[in-house]
């Protein structure tokens, strides 16, 4: 028997397998193919700004993508460098192939055991999790993880044509979907969207401002594997205002715009049509041709991501300057997925009526590799918290983008997919992608999820912290020059964590509130806040609304 | 569940008609028990009013019902508009206190009610506060205007502007690839943010219009300070005696001239004591004329303590003679000078106040503006920093309309009720 169950082997479900198993859980992952663990279905890289810092966090507690990316990298750039070290994004571009190998290689070495087959309904006995239906007949265990990504239910668009399945020529979960339906999980529909995979052999590379990898070595992880690659080029270019003509022309046919599509899109990676559309007034948009791999001649086009039929695409595409001879390889295409609520999620991702199922990824609402693997690594930790009696990890917002985004899901929910922006951060000037380990190091040593060297790695770093060398270092610097801005948002978390002491009653019956409106019960109840403090972060929530809800919180207190 | 509070909403009685108010869940039964019927909902009637158990007649009233939530706090409402009489008010009142479930209300309780339901947002609540307590007529109106809402919208307003501004910041952060420096025209809004917030907080507060200017005498002791406030106000307010330092504490008398609240202070004479009591009110004699928006000062002219509003004065006109020049002189016995330095008083009282069509601030409130302000005069070359002095005034504004920092915000507004008001 398993302790742990992982339904889904993208980076959510590949994170969450290896810390439960890291914490001493048996863990079983389960996948409709084997060699897709840890596949990079999008963009080939790793990181960006508040992205990278979620990377590093994650390295913090032994998570395995930073190590995959540092041992994939083909391209590094520090993004944002002319700003503040708060704001400075880590991002390498990884191999495809190398990425997903190194992934197989540190899943192999936590111990999780990959499991081939399709899992089809939860076993669930007394109001808990005992084990999953699969394909392959009953797996009871303690704790299930669900990180199927855009799987469950999944319809991609290229055009007119609609295919059911997440992922180019993969299958759909649709059995367990009706299911997470039928326990009042399921919330609607949002969409994600890819670009054209073109041939590097036939793009003109002299005619293309190049953006070189950065001179300066650094690393995603801390823990540095000693892996170099050669470090290739990436380019700039540009759509003019014939693309343009040529997606206005076809825009009756893109499936967005004839309604084929009814899930909501990420506003801050939109499609090209969405681009030409609503910005009708630019004359062009950028794209950066990034190489998916060292002896791979695909190149990811980033910022030209469509659902338009093959013949536009291959027609918009050849409009752009260094591109008027290229193949596509592979059309672009929209997927269309089924996600939760995860305002139905508590903060360790475990959903509050359901003991034992945790939730992770995409299918939380996220938008992102990153993102879905900081919410595998709160999930797996947990599952196995549930399943072995340990402590719960929780993360908050004053000390962790992957609190930021726990709490932003579980109190705020989703209406588009959300996506990790240092903007979220209201403690932006402490959470720094330098200084996770000073951040997270106490949380991560406490969570008995660590090898022995990350263990000795997070000592050193913690005992360096109170040498006297510690303002000559990178991070020390970044402390001082941040000091007193930090020193006023210490006092502003107090008064949070005040207002965090008011807890509202999870059994507090928002309609007897006298005075509440029916919009405000409404947004109440349906995020459920645990404290005032997070029901001040519900979107619409009145001033006065709070006030009538500290009274009634404070009355029921009291009585 | 909340209980149902009563009160007599309107002046000290007797007057031709007075208004009892019922708010809660139990008000329209209370409501029914006394008056027999309530009219529909937003209309009035009029009902006989009768005690619940004995059926005793007590008076013929208008009757006004609203349902809970289209009424002023939010609640169940009655409104019994009665006749004025002590006597008819305190039968009403002890008939609505016999019933269960109702009690007497609590100073400020109908706003607080009204506030907590979402009625009102805290500035206005602040401006039926104020309304409550307005004694003149420019009080009155300026009141008024901020519990219509005017400063809300000012606030929205701003807090628009900070908005916008901030996404500006985010955007160059999050979305900026092209890495440059920082936008100018971003610098620009924040500066021109910071100076209206600034000239803002350079007009007049509203605290002198609530409590009054505060008019201080002030002097050695028997000057004559307390004779002169007791000219001035018309009637014999402070104890006078030839006894030097008689005032020991310094005494208040609210006046309105020229329809502009005064609090007109007379205080202890200003002398080394070895007089405990007296010690102590020198003291606070002195910590008033710190606090004296105008200072009377009664003493030797070179002894005039420093102060932007000072006016010396050659007290006791009638037996000391001529006054040097400079010096006002004024006799509480001949009224002379009198006159003259009142206009002077209620000239540069006016200055002091906030015209009557203006928004004005409240201290809270502008503690709250000038820390925005405060911010958003940072730093302007570091974009991280800056994005983070917009947080900052954003959170100052969030404090001053209460979205933050609920329990401070609450308790900072609804401790002025309790003062017996």
């Amino acid at each position: 028997m398993h302790d742990v169950l992982v339904i889904g082997a993208g980076h959510a479900g590949c994170e969450a397998a290896a810390a439960a198993a890291r914490r001493g859980a048996r863990v079983g992952l389960l996948t409709f193919r084997a060699e897709d663990a840890g596949q990079m279905s999008c963009n080939p890289s790793i990181g960006g700004v508040g992205k990278g810092h979620l990377v590093r966090e994650l390295d913090v507690f032994d998570g395995l993508m930073a190590r995959a990316a540092d041992r994939a990298a083909i391209h590094r750039r520090m993004l944002n460098r002319s700003k503040g070290p708060a704001v400075w994004g880590p991002r390498v571009q990884a191999d495809r192939k190398l990425y997903r190998a190194t992934v197989a290689d540190l899943l192999r070495e936590s111990g999780a055991e990959v499991i081939v087959c399709e899992a089809l309904n939860l076993a669930i006995e007394n109001g808990r999790i005992a084990g999953i239906e699969t394909s392959d007949g009953i797996m009871p265990c303690r704790a299930v993880v669900i990180a199927t990504g855009t799987f469950l239910d999944a319809r991609m668009f290229v055009g007119e044509q609609v295919i059911e399945g997440g992922r180019l020529a993969e299958r759909a979960s649709i059995p367990l979907a009706h299911q997470i339906r039928e326990i009042g999980l399921g919330q609607g529909r949002l969409k994600t969207g890819t670009p054209p995979r073109l041939d590097g052999r036939t793009i003109d590379w002299a005619r293309l401002e190049e953006q070189p990898s950065d001179v300066d070595e650094w690393n995603m992880s801390t823990l540095d594997d000693g892996v170099r690659w050669p470090q290739l080029r990436c380019a700039i270019t540009r759509t003019g205002e014939y693309t343009h003509e040529i997606i206005a022309a076809n825009f009756d046919r893109s499936p967005l715009f004839a309604g084929a599509i009814e899930g909501r899109g990420p506003r801050y990676c939109p499609s090209i049509e969405d681009k030409v559309k609503r910005f009708a007034n630019r004359d062009a948009h950028q794209i950066f041709l990034e190489p998916e791999g060292l002896d791979n001649p695909l190149v990811y086009p980033n910022g030209i991501s469509t659902s338009l039929p093959s013949d536009v695409q291959v027609a918009f595409v050849r409009s752009i300057a260094g591109l008027e001879c290229v193949d596509i390889v592979r059309p672009g295409y929209a997927v269309e997925y089924e996600f939760v609520d995860p305002r139905k999620l508590n903060g360790t991702l475990e959903v509050r009526e359901l003991s034992g199922l945790f939730l992770a990824g995409q299918i939380n609402g996220t938008t992102g590799y990153e993102e879905a693997a900081a919410q595998g690594l709160v999930a797996g930790l947990n599952a196995a918290a549930v399943a072995l009696d340990k402590d719960e990890v929780r993360f908050d917002r004053r000390s962790s983008y992957m609190g930021v985004m726990i709490d932003d899901l579980t109190v705020q929910g989703v209406s588009e997919p959300y996506r990790m922006m240092t903007a979220r951060a209201e403690y932006r000037l402490s959470l720094r992608a330098d200084n996770a380990m000073s951040r997270l190091g106490d949380a991560a040593l406490a969570a008995d999820c660590l090898s022995g060297r990350r263990r000795r790695a997070i000592e050193e770093h913690l005992s360096l912290r109170s040498s006297p060398d510690w303002g000559t270092t990178g991070e020390g610097r970044a402390d001082a020059l941040y000091a007193p801005y930090v020193a006023r948002q210490e006092r502003e978390w107090e008064v949070v964590q005040r207002d965090s002491h008011v807890w509202i009653p999870n059994s507090l019956d928002y309609t007897a509130i006298p005075g509440l409106s029916n919009e405000m019960v409404e947004r109440l109840t349906t995020a459920r806040p645990e404290t005032l403090d997070q029901a001040s972060r519900i979107p619409g929530v009145t001033p006065a609304a709070l006030s009538a809800l500290y009274v009634a919180a404070s009355r029921r207190a009291a009585a | 569940m909340a209980d149902t509070i009563y009160a007599l909403s309107s002046g000290r009685p007797p007057a031709a008609i007075s208004v009892i108010r019922v708010s809660g869940p139990a008000a329209h039964v209370a409501g029914e028990r006394i008056a027999g019927s309530l009219p529909d909902a937003r209309t009035a009637a009029v009902r006989e009013l009768r005690h619940p158990e004995s059926g005793e007649l007590l008076d013929e009233a208008l009757v006004l019902r609203f349902d809970f939530p289209a009424s002023s706090t939010g609640e169940n409402i009655v409104e019994l508009q009665c006749h004025g009489g002590r006597a008819v008010i305190d039968s009403l009142l002890a008939a609505l206190g016999s019933m269960e479930g109702l009690r007497e209300a609590q100073p400020g309780e109908f706003t607080r009610r009204a506030f907590e339901n979402g009625r009102i947002d805290l500035t206005e609540a602040e401006g039926l506060a104020d309304l409550i307590e307005a004694e003149t007529e420019s009080q009155r109106k300026a009141a008024l205007m901020l519990a219509e809402g005017g400063l809300r919208k000012q606030i929205a307003v701003w807090q628009d502007r900070l908005l916008g501004l901030s996404a500006q910041a985010e955007r160059a952060i999050d979305y900026d690839e092209e890495d440059e420096g920082v936008d100018p025209a971003l610098v620009r809004g924040c500066a021109e943010l910071a100076a209206e917030l600034r000239s803002w907080l350079g007009r007049p507060r509203v605290e002198p219009l609530k409590d009054g200017v505060r008019v201080v005498v002030a002097g050695p002791p028997n000057a004559g300070k307390s004779s002169l406030l007791n000219a001035i106000a018309g009637q014999e307010r402070a104890i006078v005696t030839d006894l030097p330092g008689t005032t020991r504490d310094h005494i208040e008398v609210p006046l309105s001239l020229g329809g502009i609240p005064i609090l007109l202070t007379d205080t202890a004479g200003l002398r080394p004591t070895n007089d405990m009591v007296e010690a102590i009110g020198v003291s606070r004699a002195e910590a008033l004329v710190q606090g004296a928006d105008i200072l009377l000062w009664l003493g030797e002219p070179v002894e005039a303590p420093n102060h932007p509003q000072l006016i010396r004065l050659h007290s006791k006109a009638d037996v000391r003679g001529e006054a040097p020049e400079d010096l006002l002189a004024v006799s509480s016995v001949t009224r002379e000078g009198i006159p003259r330095l009142l206009e002077d008083v209620t000239a540069r009282a006016k200055a002091l106040l906030p015209s009557e069509d203006a928004l004005a601030l409240n201290r809270r409130q502008a503690a709250h503006v000038a820390e925005a302000a405060q911010a958003l005069d940072g730093p302007v070359d570091d974009i991280v920093i800056i994005a983070e002095n917009l947080r900052l005034a954003r959170v100052a504004f969030d404090r001053l309309t209460g979205r933050a920092g609920v329990e401070d915000v609450l308790d900072a507004l609804f401790g002025r009720f309790c003062l017996g008001k």
